[in-house]
């Protein structure tokens, strides 16, 4: 009996371990070799010049320019909405059935297939609306499709924060707004800001709901009306079209280290934010 | 991806509360005490609130109205610039165009995007697009919009290089499209399964394809659907049991186009009318083009554009005098 | 002064609210009001149930793309799931603290990448792998299953290692001091206590897979036929959509926009069961 189980752990365990390296490979694979054969083509030219013969030649400037204009509208949209609506429903209301129907309906929406959203903003922003391809249509696009993911998690964050801050805010003579402010913001904004860096990663891979309402121009961007093309909208055309592999492999070199950019910085910003408050 | 930060704290919090606060209360029995005790505070803000409500909401609605009817009547759109949608087989092209025409009159402002034929004529005709690319002859309801034919461009049907095959009739090409013969070795070739590559419904150069090989026959829907030329390509580049069509203009050397009935697909069969896969590649608008869209499409029609085109390989449709030089 | 500014937090939070709630709405109201003609139209088991698909004739049945999102679907659980529970195991219990400050972070930021990026990947690699070793065109289930399993992978894992350390230890000590070794201890104890979060983990997951479009726009080969093996290429629900939205109009439109109603209630039940399974606990 002790000797099989004995062989037994020991094949589990040889098992676990195989799978998580390879997992591991596999994952590192991946990167590794987008990165290895992309970073090559990354020079100052590269983030300078914008696409030329239809990405054949010149650099990626303005899809640079292109991702981070439609992902700021995005979030500077979606931010005041989603936060302030994750403190109306945590703080201002009863726990009650209208509640529940908004949080399920949240949850749901946040895990609606982003080509819906693409359609929706197509039929709605590009046509409807009459706002065309553009910045705007993308950035609307995308701020209502963080919109879920920002209020669940900055709710989540809200409600994690124990009841004692507030109760001692009250008892001290503290108002709501005052409790809100400078008693549970501070401790919810790493989940907040969590929640908001999640949104913006999402936001700058998306491909599916900007590629039909930003457009795909290659032209550097004049103004919020101006159609786009964002770098992963870039990756995709020249990847799938085989227009320039090397150019292909160069943006998405570049969009992974940007994401990876955003997540660094993110987080090194909230912990400096933290260790100030405290 | 939020659902994870979500899940891990649902999960922590529960975990936490059953081993530690078994006995303390619930959450919404906690917001009650609160509410007990600051019963005057919140019950005179849910007065308000409630009282307010009616009020707010329409105050909302009216300025939810207020938006949308300015964005869509009033003030419209400003404009950046030209743009061109439609054609992924024309859109090369009207980028070379483009860029010739940025030369020429130092204007740059046209945003050139792509979409599929039909798209492009639907934006035309919803003014999304200033002009619309079309890489098939327009439908009874679409020749009501304007229109004009840019150039000609062949249309090749293209197999691996492995393949040995080299011609087949179009009554062949039909077939294998629809399934009627399904295996390379019915066209004398070594066993494998035929697999066919073709455009998606809206594309332009699907409907040619459709009204000049595959006639009242359908396509398979087994068949393969790729939403561009250049994807197109590559498969069939690398599958040697492919075979797919695509724009005359792009087959490079990683492809082999079939000739048809023994025509070899070029310019010079085109032209004289022996090679009969060809279309028409069209700019569409919903209205008489003025002001810079005029300026470009005259620029396009002129002999200066079309000599870009020709040079890109296709054949000129808008001046004769070119077509007869030129041969 | 004090008590304006309450009230004017109070309406300012309330309107954020109304308004976010009102857009939330709008898109819902939409894609419904939107689609639901072509439903009626059409008839509801012959839209879904339909098994033929050509809008150029007025056709407009689904199930070919809902056999495709299913076994697609399906195939990406079936390779994720158990991999991803061992991975998490291996986080959970194994890995030693050195190699879990590495692979964790890994494993978020491989979440990070974009889908475009997996599908290109695996057309350039898993695609001609299933070409030459499998046959068929390479373009099928098996390359979009093998493609959704490893972008499914951070969810499962992520979310099934925070169920498994959320155990109270007590489960590991108990099961240990009644003699039982490590590997026993997992699968009879800290599995079964884990199941709702594991469970929970794995049908996030699968909401994912059902909702990914550009990943396998480029490795599933698009047909509109049903597939008869994994090797056949075919179409999903996503990428139906994706395909066709450029240029669709009128009842086509109307068709797609129903596409989209029903991914909306196919994600709704699957978070109503993950809900279900987190409560019930």
């Amino acid at each position: 009996m002790k000797t099989n189980s004995r062989a037994g752990e020991k094949i589990a365990k040889l098992l676990i371990w195989s799978t998580a390296l390879f997992v591991l490979v596999v994952l590192v694979a991946i990167s590794a070799y987008i990165l290895i054969k992309g970073l090559p083509r990354i020079n100052w030219h590269f983030l300078t010049e914008i696409p030329r013969n239809m990405g054949r030649s010149g650099g990626v400037a303005s899809t640079i320019v292109g991702t981070l204009l439609v992902t700021a509208v995005a979030i500077i949209i979606a931010m005041p909405f989603g936060i302030g609506t994750a403190f109306y429903l945590a703080e201002y209301t009863k726990e009650s059935m209208i509640t529940r129907i908004i949080r399920f309906s949240a949850e749901s929406l946040a895990g609606i297939p982003s080509i819906v959203y693409g359609l929706f903003g197509f039929i709605f922003f590009v046509i409807y609306l009459n706002l065309g391809w553009s910045i705007l249509s993308g950035g609307l696009t995308l701020a209502i499709m963080i919109l879920p993911t920002i209020i669940r998690t900055s709710e989540e964050a809200i409600l994690s924060v124990p009841k004692v801050y507030r109760e001692v805010s009250f008892s001290l003579g503290g108002t709501k707004w005052q409790t809100i402010i400078k008693a549970v913001f501070p401790s919810a904004i790493r989940g907040i800001t969590n929640g908001i860096i999640l949104s913006v990663g999402r936001s700058v891979a998306e491909t599916a709901a900007v590629i039909y309402t930003a457009g795909s121009a290659l032209r550097m961007p004049v103004s919020l009306f101006s159609p786009t093309r964002t770098m992963a909208v870039h990756f995709y055309i020249l990847a799938r079209e085989g227009i320039s592999l090397e150019n292909a492999y160069g943006t998405a070199a570049l969009l992974i280290i940007l994401i990876f950019l955003i997540n660094v910085v993110a987080n090194m910003l909230v912990n400096r934010f933290i260790a100030k408050g405290r | 991806m939020g659902s994870v930060e979500r899940f891990s704290h649902l999960l922590t919090r529960s975990a936490k509360r059953k081993q530690d606060f078994r006995s303390i209360f619930s959450r919404s029995e906690k917001i009650q005490q609160f509410n007990i005790q600051h019963s005057a505070f919140s019950t005179a803000v849910k007065d308000r609130l409630r009282g307010r409500l009616a009020v707010w909401l329409r105050v909302a609605l009216a300025v939810g109205m207020c938006f949308s009817l300015a964005l869509l009547g009033g003030c419209g759109r400003p404009k950046t610039g030209v743009i061109i949608a439609g054609s992924t087989s024309v859109q090369p092209y009207a980028e070379v165009l483009v860029e010739g025409y940025a030369v020429l009159y130092h204007d740059d402002a046209i945003d050139v995007q792509g979409g599929g034929s039909s798209a492009g004529i639907a934006a035309a005709e919803s003014g999304t697009a200033d002009i619309g690319m079309s890489s098939r002859d327009l439908n009874e309801k679409e020749r009501e919009l304007w229109f004009v034919e840019i150039a000609k461009d062949g249309l090749a049907v293209i197999i691996n290089p492995n393949n040995p095959l080299t011609d087949l009739t179009i009554n062949q090409i039909r077939d294998i499209y629809s399934t009627k013969i399904s295996n390379w070795s019915e066209l004398g070739g070594s066993p494998a399964k035929i697999h066919i590559i073709a455009r998606e419904e809206g594309s332009g150069t699907r409907s040619a394809f459709e009204s000049l090989v595959m006639g009242e026959a359908e396509i398979s829907p087994k068949a393969i659907v790729q939403d561009s030329n250049g994807a197109v390509r590559q498969l069939v580049a690398d599958d040697k049991n492919s075979i797919g069509f695509i724009s005359l203009g792009l087959v490079d050397q990683t492809v082999k186009a079939l000739t048809l009935d023994g025509i070899v697909p070029n310019r010079e069969n085109v032209i004289n009318g022996t090679y009969s896969l060809f279309r028409p590649f069209l700019f569409v608008a919903g209205k008489e083009p003025v002001g810079a869209v005029k300026q470009f499409i005259d620029f396009t029609l002129s002999p200066n554009g079309q000599k870009l085109l020709e040079h890109e390989g296709l054949i000129s449709s808008a001046i004769e005098g070119i077509e007869n030089e030129e041969i | 002064m004090k008590k304006f500014k309450e009230k004017l937090s109070g309406r300012i939070f309330f309107i954020f609210a109304l308004s976010s709630i009102s857009v939330l709405a709008l898109i819902t109201v939409f894609i419904i009001v939107k689609g639901a003609p072509i439903i009626a139209k059409v008839g509801f088991f012959n839209f879904v149930f339909g098994m033929k698909w050509s809008p150029s004739q007025g056709e407009f049945g689904i199930f070919p793309m809902i056999i495709g999102s299913v076994s697609v679907t399906l195939g990406a659980a079936a390779l994720g799931v158990p991999i991803g529970i061992c991975c998490s195991i291996f986080l959970a219990e194994f890995a030693p603290a050195k190699m879990r400050e590495f692979f964790r972070p890994a494993i978020q930021l491989l979440a990070g990448i974009p889908s475009v990026v997996y599908g290109f990947w695996g057309l350039l690699f898993i695609v001609p792998f299933i070409r030459n070793f499998f046959g068929g065109p390479g373009l099928s289930i098996l390359a979009g299953a093998i493609i959704l399993a490893i972008m499914t992978l951070p969810t499962i894992i992520s979310i099934s290692e925070v169920s498994l350390l959320a155990l109270p230890r007590q489960y590991k000590e108990g099961a240990l001091a009644l003699g039982l070794n490590h590997w026993q201890t997992i699968w009879s104890v800290l599995l079964p206590a884990a199941k709702s979060g594991i469970v929970a983990a794995v049908i996030l997951g699968i909401g994912r897979a059902v909702g990914e479009t550009m990943a396998v726009i480029m490795v599933l080969g698009n047909a509109v036929a049903v597939p008869l093996s994994i090797l056949d290429p075919v179409r999903t629900l996503t990428t139906n959509i994706g395909i066709e939205m450029g240029y669709a109009s009128g009842e086509h439109q109307q068709a797609l926009f129903a596409t989209g109603i029903v991914l909306f209630v196919i994600i709704m039940l699957l978070n109503s069961f993950a809900q279900y399974i987190t409560r019930k606990r």
